[in-house]
């Protein structure tokens, strides 16, 4: 048996039958010195592609999205340096790659170890905006709206990849 | 009352109950798959008082949601707790059918309008007095039996536990009562702090300190927290936050800051649940409609082992259970609430 299947847990998120434990972690300020170096367009373009996936397959309803139309948000990853800014504009989500783009409506604030704990359902984001390790700035009550969407996701479930754990 | 009344602590035994919330169909079906007994939900609009952007049940994921519930053999509750605001009956009244056409088990209800509506229309479909109705008595309890045949009755959250097993003791309602969540300021259905603030209140418009009222804001390491422009809390670095509401913030009353209402805490009962289960209480209720999948997962996992535990005898608390439950609190410390306060 390979051993690294054995261990290797980490797959989509919320995946029924997978137990999956991302720890708690702050990666090295080496990392982040690094991260504030390189360009931030390409984290725009990788997590506006997920939304999109998950548009595509249907699992985020585009309706539902529609008060998110027009408005600017930023996720960014404390401990990576990481900046992604990106906008709905009705059918799709966009990247807004110039670096003195509109101030966001919206911004997250989080260490990469969160964002994590955060996708994969291990974590509720109260309880990590009780802990201080998740910051929510701008309007609220697009924050909760966004919050809410992600939570209504229903993951698919895939059985071929549970049967193998 | 009819003879199948208990009148002893010892012949009051029972495993109560778990009734776990569900903000969304992926929330209910983490409450079903940890251990729930029943899941509580509410629908889109003001009928309830966790009217949140985005969160709870169309038709659609009622349908499915009660279907995957039913099909493992639990219940669906569906929460119409607001009180019906003039004009628009209609929106609380078709809230009821839904409930009833969807396939609930029961409605959990505050307004005596819609308890006498429910229970004309829909008879089949079991009545819950809300703990928005405020009953803290086995009289009114009674009187909500009589008038409109309620099945359960939840205690608000400010009896003590000896009042709890009193009420228990002159009523056959199944008596409810909150094991786990975030506090509130303990006047359900009668709080006027977040309309003081806002104009909206969670008996209005179905939420308390609705977010479009809701400023976080990063000052270097403080956060402020703001409602309506009001400064609610400052928190300093690292400190544990709270929902922004009037009742947890810190103000500055005769020349001292601090909590003026109350502290942001967290009730948790398992230590009791000895006690709750020998004094009859039906059903043990997780707050928390407004949380993610995630916490209803971790929450109703240590409750379903915790109420398991009582069907042993040497009742134990398990140091993980407590460590489990204290990581997804709100604030600084959890509480046994009024259950163990020696006032009244």
């Amino acid at each position: 048996m390979n051993p690294i299947a054995m261990t290797t847990r980490f797959t989509l998120p919320g995946l029924p039958g997978i137990n999956l434990q991302v720890p708690t972690f702050r990666l090295p300020a080496f990392v982040t010195r690094i991260g504030q170096s390189l360009p931030q367009w390409p984290h725009a373009l990788g997590l506006v592609g997920g939304l999109n996936g998950l548009l595509l397959l249907k699992l985020l309803d585009a309706e539902a999205l529609e008060p998110l139309t027009g408005r600017v948000f930023a996720v960014e990853v404390e401990d990576t340096a990481a900046v992604a800014r990106f906008t709905f504009d009705g059918l799709r989500f966009v990247p807004l790659l110039a670096a003195d783009g509109p101030a966001p409506d919206l911004t997250f604030r989080a260490t990469l170890s969160a964002y994590l704990q955060l996708l994969a359902r291990q974590e509720d984001p109260d309880t990590l905006f009780f802990q201080r390790r998740l910051v929510i700035e701008g309007d609220t009550e697009l924050g909760l709206l966004v919050k809410n969407l992600l939570d209504a996701v229903e993951w698919p479930r895939l059985p071929f990849i549970a049967e193998r754990t | 009352m009819v003879s199948s009344t208990p009148t002893t602590t010892t012949s009051a035994f029972r495993i109560p109950h778990l009734v776990c919330p569900a903000g969304s169909l992926p929330a209910l079906k983490s409450a079903v798959d940890n251990g729930a007994d029943a899941v509580y939900l509410g629908f889109k609009n003001a009928t309830n008082a966790r009217n949140f952007a985005g969160l709870n049940f169309d038709d659609k994921s009622l349908r499915e949601g009660v279907r995957y519930a039913r099909d493992r053999g639990r219940e669906v509750l569906v929460a119409i707790n607001t009180y019906p605001q003039a004009g628009r009956l209609a929106e609380w009244h078709g809230a009821v059918d839904a409930a009833a056409d969807l396939g609930a088990t029961a409605v959990i209800l505050a307004d005596v309008g819609l308890l006498a509506y429910a229970a004309e229309r829909h008879p089949a479909l079991h009545r819950h007095l809300s703990v928005q109705g405020s009953a803290t008595s086995y009289e009114a309890i009674n009187f909500a039996q009589d008038a409109f045949g309620v099945r359960r009755a939840v205690l608000p959250r400010v009896l003590t536990l000896a009042q709890v097993e009193n009420v228990v003791r002159h009523t056959t309602v199944e008596i409810e009562v909150f094991g786990f969540g975030s506090l509130c300021v303990m006047n359900e259905g009668r709080c006027w702090l977040s309309s003081y603030a806002t104009g909206e209140s969670p008996n209005t418009v179905g939420a308390c300190s609705p977010a479009k009222y809701v400023r976080w804001e990063q000052q270097g390491k403080t956060m402020n927290a703001r409602l309506n422009g009001i400064l609610i809390d400052s928190y300093g670095e690292g400190e544990p936050a709270g929902y922004p509401t009037l009742c947890k913030g810190r103000f500055e009353v005769a020349g001292e800051t601090g909590y003026a209402l109350e502290e942001p805490t967290s009730l948790n009962v398992v230590e009791l649940l000895p006690q709750i289960a020998a004094a009859g209480v039906a059903a043990i209720k997780v707050e928390g409609r407004q949380r993610s999948p995630a916490y209803v997962g971790q929450v109703t996992r240590v409750l379903r082992q915790a109420i398991d535990a009582l069907k042993a005898p040497g009742f134990a608390v398990k140091p993980a259970w407590q460590s489990e439950l204290a990581k997804v609190a709100e604030g600084h410390q959890v509480t046994l609430g009024a259950y163990d306060r020696p006032w009244r």
